[in-house]
């Protein structure tokens, strides 16, 4: 199949292109969740983004917050924010990181004027950005604005088997167009580590996989309480045939194909070194890991499932593909793409691979993933850690 | 092409896969090895649904599963060529 050179998206003023033009409404903080809800309850073609903290965090749990909440208000997929906080300080602070892009953005505070007039006064300003958001056409974009997540769920083997080497295929043949590509899931690479870290393009790549692998499993181990036998691989894993983390791990890597990382990124940090593969360290909890993934400015996800994972995002839109038959029949509003054929060999991972392409280019275009239709918005910060 | 019910990923490989709805014991399954794109036959001991392991050949406690041509974990309870291979009879090296 011919490669097609470009899709149709939205272009923002820092140069980067949307898949989606969404107008948010972000809170700071998980106090400020009813007032960002309330505002968008009124102002239609505005979406808010509730969470459960940014209250009393600290140190680099206090980082990863705030480079959450200003990575998805930089993501191109956002056409203009408005971020409301209790406090103005930590609000101001996303407020103007947001503004370096160029796009709408601005800043309110509850504290002395309660929630009442706060909604009125904010609901006129979102009026203004979705009215003027609305407006905005897509322009034919190269496919070097594309920016690709990955990161696969409620797996079994037929993950490993199809689904996964099928985005693996995608990305052997979309990295030379100069796509960002972006895999994760630390914990999940378990057993696989050091062939993983080999995959490094340079030995300063492969220092930092393995420094930042060792120091995930070691929280880990520090924590666990038994063998992990119900959280990883999880029962959803187990019955549909996966045994052991280290099998997990390496149904997991199909994903990059033959492909080599670059650099190792921060959770929600965005890649500064060009083109090409990163991993990003995330949990290997699927909103976790997305909502990081679409904070680094990544605009379009690709997500294998064998059981059946059902995860959203408000921003990036997700596309899932299956391998697993019965998961394909009896799920079938949860999947973009099909390619249970790859196991009774009636399709083979060349042809999944373009069918993977053509769908992602739909989606870039405008279609709607499964999840959108269906209304998965699954917005999760990461904690690090309890807060003072 | 049709007729596969086991896929091996790796010829290094002690246990395949069920890609079929299941198995049934003393049912002559057809194998394909994808890395090299071979086949072989293998004559099932135990009911294995979709997506779950077949052992490849006899293995005792503590030997290793190869799958990816990789180590995936270790053998805790001996297993027959033909039986089923999951939780009950393999554990992590890991965790």
């Amino acid at each position: 199949m011919e490669i097609p050179k470009s899709f149709l998206g939205y272009k923002r003023e820092n140069g980067r292109a949307g898949t989606r033009n969404h107008v948010i409404i972000l809170p700071v903080d998980d106090i400020s969740n009813a007032c960002a809800e309330a505002v968008a309850n009124n102002i239609k073609g505005t979406i808010a983004l509730p969470h459960s903290y940014g209250r009393l965090q600290f140190g680099a749990d206090l980082e990863l917050h705030f480079r959450t909440m200003i990575g998805t208000g930089k993501n191109p997929n956002v056409a203009a924010v408005i971020v409301i906080g209790i406090e103005p300080k930590w609000t101001k602070r996303i407020v103007d990181a947001i503004a370096k892009t160029g796009k709408p953005v601005e800043g309110f505070s509850i504290e002395g004027v309660g929630d009442i007039d706060t909604i009125a006064k904010v609901s006129k300003k979102a009026q203004e950005f979705s009215m003027w958001a609305s407006e905005k056409q897509r322009e034919e974009c190269p496919m070097s604005d594309l920016w690709i997540s990955v990161k696969c769920g409620e797996s079994d083997t037929t993950s490993g088997l199809a689904s996964n080497p099928t985005v693996g295929n995608l990305m052997e043949k979309l990295e030379p167009f100069g796509v960002h590509l972006c895999f994760g899931e630390t914990s999940e690479l378990t057993g696989a580590e050091t062939v993983c870290a080999k995959r490094g393009k340079t030995p300063e790549a492969q220092e930092k996989f393995m420094k930042t692998w060792n120091e995930y499993n070691d929280f880990i181990l520090k924590e666990a309480t038994n063998d992990l036998s119900e959280s990883q691989p999880t029962a959803g894993n187990i019955a549909g045939g996966l045994t052991t983390i280290e099998e997990k791990a390496f149904g997991n890597f199909q994903k990059i194909g033959n492909l080599k990382f670059i650099d190792v990124l921060e959770p929600a940090e965005e890649p500064s070194k060009g083109k090409g593969l990163y991993f990003m360290d995330t949990s290997s909890a699927a909103a976790e890991c997305v909502t990081l993934q679409a904070a680094g400015g990544f605009n379009i996800h690709l997500f294998p499932t064998g059981q059946g994972n059902i995860i959203g995002n408000p921003i990036e839109p997700v596309i899932k593909l299956t391998a697993n038959p019965l998961t394909a029949k009896t799920m079938s509003e949860h999947i973009d793409v099909d390619v249970s054929k790859i196991l009774s060999r009636q399709m083979n991972l060349d042809q999944a691979g373009d069918e993977l392409i053509k769908a992602t280019i739909k989606v870039a275009n405008g279609r709607l993933t499964c999840a959108e239709a269906l209304g998965h918005k699954e917005f999760v910060m990461t904690k690090l850690y309890r807060s003072a | 092409m049709a007729g596969t019910d086991i896929i091996i990923h790796d010829k290094k490989d002690n246990v395949g896969v069920v890609v079929i709805e299941k198995i049934t014991p003393n049912q002559d399954c057809n194998c394909w090895i994808m890395e090299n794109d071979d086949s072989t036959k293998i004559q099932s001991k135990n009911e294995i649904p979709l997506g779950h392991k077949i052992a490849m050949e006899d293995l005792k406690e503590g030997d290793t599963i190869i799958k990816y041509g990789h180590d995936i974990g270790k053998v805790v309870k001996t297993i027959k060529k033909g039986e089923h291979v999951h939780v009950h009879n393999v554990k992590t090296k890991k965790w």
